[in-house]
């Protein structure tokens, strides 16, 4: 790649949408938000204007250059490197004011400075109207608005931003003189707010439908109600419109099984490694396919739409009071709801949490929520043994009921949270300011594009990854024999004591283990088991797996040790190495391992005392 | 006037903010967020529990924890 000729550096508070700005400029597509692998990791991207290369440079997104956080860090050594021909600052039009205390700070720390007024759909909506030429000339900075989401204004900006590299304007007049630190920040925001009154006129009523959602999304006596409802809903319609499209690309993909085999063992390939490809390798593949892509397809879209909308720092709001009560940082109820898609994310979301206590605190916890590797047991289980029946019907009370098992995650979240802040990680709970951000009308095509690109295929990507080799290690167990029996029987016998403890028994015990890879192929893997094929064996439906099921032993009982087992083991080995990552250190990984298997041990043996007690 | 902490706002009251009491960093924060000496502050709506409440401040929207919003004084009206 050539040296590019110029670099913007794209600084801007949280939620003004800088990354669909950076998006825009770059063609490149990232997600939009403040949490992690988003913009805490600084993002590059690359456009050519006029002939031209030139390198964006995504920084975090801060409230101020000052305040002693890692995005805050980052934001301002890059600022104050110099490496940057010119920082483009991104403002919500409809905030302006606290959006140019940012800029204030970052004119006098660095030059040429373009704005970029932003969101100017969002202000019209709302009935503010903008004097962007006057802000022009009280900064002494070029001033261009934009509907980046549209592409409006990108070419201007464009423009401007050549010009400001190329011959820029004379330095701006200092904003404020200087002050102590102190008088600073109120210097800056007194000044903000004048040329806000100069450059906006705010009608009272603009925010009035924000206050109205407000109401009824986080008020006390609609706001639970409301976020039950949201979610319960986002869980029906996965369940729902998943199993379809789950079979059939099982009966696809399986219909191509033999025709491998077939081709491989034309290549001259031995009829044992055919095996262990085709019944290993490629079945275990296709098995996570089938059963992860349709619910992730619907799942991730349904979240990030209302990511988009603004909704998510409402559930922290909503929250916060349970998480103030385990000890625990405000921010981990979101890194929390990024763990039910998949925990591995959710742990490298704890980037967002400044303190290293309540960080240890967050990632130490996260895989007590079930990733979306693990709803699909919890699904097929809770329907065939509470919600067997079929029909709308059924489909509403597993939902229902899976709503209850997150409850229950959320609940022990909060516990064993509480549990840390009282022991190991005791410590004051450190203040956090979280912003609610105006709603807006979420892109529903953007929103399709970059959750099936960015999530869905990154983490089915990643599965399959661990899928593969899994599946040759689980194919092997099944088929090397020691003295007559396959290594899979000497497995499960030898877990048996302690599965039956647990109201399970050493199969299921053995599955949750082979299962390690990958939360999607206990079920999976304990079919083999049971039915001794050799490979990873599909069901054709859930009336088949209830049969197979029920042949083996299993009860309402077995099928509640399940779920709640499947709520509370060891995090799969994706999460694990990320947790390691993270920390640092073997101890806290190694602590991360032992807390959720100890409380999903401890939790199914009480459960299964109390049920045989009770008779 | 009426000296008191944010958190004696009702949703719906409005006040005047007159000095932080928290420790430097915290404290630059939440200068920073709007929180300076004589802006307008409103509580407009307290969470599901009654904590944290949303504030509005400098036309953002920004939720503190009671503990919080006890270390920041006001002025009332």
């Amino acid at each position: 790649m050539r040296e590019p000729s110029y670099v913007v550096a794209l600084a801007g508070n949280p939620n003004v949408g800088k990354s669909t700005v950076f998006n825009a400029l770059t063609h490149l597509h990232q997600h939009t938000g403040n949490w992690p692998g988003k913009t805490v990791a600084v993002a590059r991207g690359a456009y050519t204007y006029q002939g031209e290369d030139y390198a964006v440079v995504d920084l975090p997104g801060t409230y101020s250059l000052f305040a002693e956080s890692a995005e805050e860090e980052i934001a301002r050594d890059f600022l104050c490197s110099g490496q940057a021909d010119v920082t483009l600052v991104v403002a919500d039009a409809t905030c302006l004011e606290r959006n140019l205390n940012l800029l204030l700070q970052i004119m006098e720390k660095t030059y040429p400075v373009v704005l970029c007024v932003n969101l100017l759909d969002e202000a019209a909506h709302k009935g503010i109207a903008l004097d962007l030429a006057a802000l022009e000339d009280a900064l002494g900075v070029p001033v261009v608005g934009t509907a980046a989401r549209d592409g409006e204004g990108l070419e201007t900006l464009r423009r401007v931003l050549r010009q400001a590299v190329r011959a820029p304007l004379p330095p701006p007049p200092r904003q404020v003189p200087p002050h102590e630190e102190d008088q600073e920040a109120a210097a800056l925001m007194a000044r903000a707010a004048e040329l806000a009154a100069l450059a906006a006129r705010v009608p009272p009523d603009a925010h009035r439908l924000d206050r109205r959602l407000d109401r009824l999304l986080t008020s006390r006596r609609t706001g639970l109600l409301a976020m039950l409802a949201l979610l319960g809903l986002v869980f029906w319609l996965t369940i729902a419109g998943a199993n379809v499209p789950s079979r059939l690309l099982s009966q696809v993909l399986g219909s191509l099984q033999e025709p491998l085999r077939a081709l491989l063992l034309q290549w001259g390939l031995p009829a044992e490694v055919c095996a262990a490809l085709c019944d290993g390798v490629y079945r275990t593949v296709a098995w996570v396919v089938s059963v992860m892509l349709p619910p992730m397809a619907i799942f991730f879209p349904l979240f990030t739409l209302l990511e988009d909308a603004g909704y998510l720092p409402r559930v922290a709001f909503n929250l916060d009071r349970c998480f103030q009560w385990a000890g625990a940082h405000g921010r981990q109820s979101l890194t929390m709801c990024m763990g039910f898609g998949c925990n591995a994310c959710g742990v490298m979301g704890c980037r967002i949490i400044d303190s290293p206590r309540e960080r240890l605190i967050a990632i130490l916890t996260n895989a007590f929520v079930p990733c979306n590797g693990r709803l699909p047991t919890l699904i097929a289980v809770l329907t065939i043994f509470f919600a067997f029946g079929g029909g709308p019907g059924s489909s509403l009370l597993t939902a229902a009921l899976l709503l209850g098992a997150i409850v229950a995650a959320v609940g022990m979240t909060l516990l064993i949270s509480r549990l840390l802040s009282r022991t190991v990680l005791r410590g004051t709970p450190s203040s956090f300011a979280l912003e609610l951000p105006p709603y807006r009308r979420p892109r529903v095509g953007q929103v399709l594009v970059r959750s099936v690109l960015d999530r869905t295929l990154f983490v089915l990507g990643r599965a399959v990854m661990v899928a593969a080799p899994a599946g040759l290690v689980i194919w092997l167990t099944a088929n090397v024999t020691v003295g007559g029996a396959p290594l899979l029987t000497y497995l499960a016998d030898f877990l048996d004591p302690l599965g039956t403890l647990m109201g399970l028994d050493g199969m299921i015990l053995l599955a949750f283990l082979l299962g390690f890879p990958a939360n999607e192929i206990v079920i999976p893997i304990l079919l083999m088991g049971y039915l001794s094929t050799g490979s990873l064996t599909d069901y054709q439906d859930l009336s088949h797996l209830r049969q197979l099921l029920l042949a083996n032993g299993w009860t309402w009982q077995t099928a509640l040790s399940a779920v709640v087992f499947t709520l509370f083991h060891f995090p799969c080995g994706t999460t694990c190495a990320t947790i390691r990552k993270e920390t640092g250190s073997l101890r806290w990984t190694l602590l991360a391992v032992a807390l959720p298997t100890a409380v999903g041990i401890a939790a199914c043996t009480a459960l299964h005392l109390l049920l045989t007690v009770l008779g | 006037m009426t000296y008191a902490t944010l958190d004696c706002l009702a949703p719906g009251q409005g006040a005047t903010v007159q000095d932080l009491t928290f420790p430097a960093p915290k404290r630059r924060r939440l200068l920073d967020l709007g929180f300076v000496p004589g802006a307008a502050v409103t509580a407009l709506q307290a969470a599901p529990w009654g904590d944290p409440m949303a504030y509005g401040v400098r036309g953002a929207v920004i939720a503190l924890r009671r503990a919080d919003a006890r270390r920041i004084s006001i002025v009332g009206k």
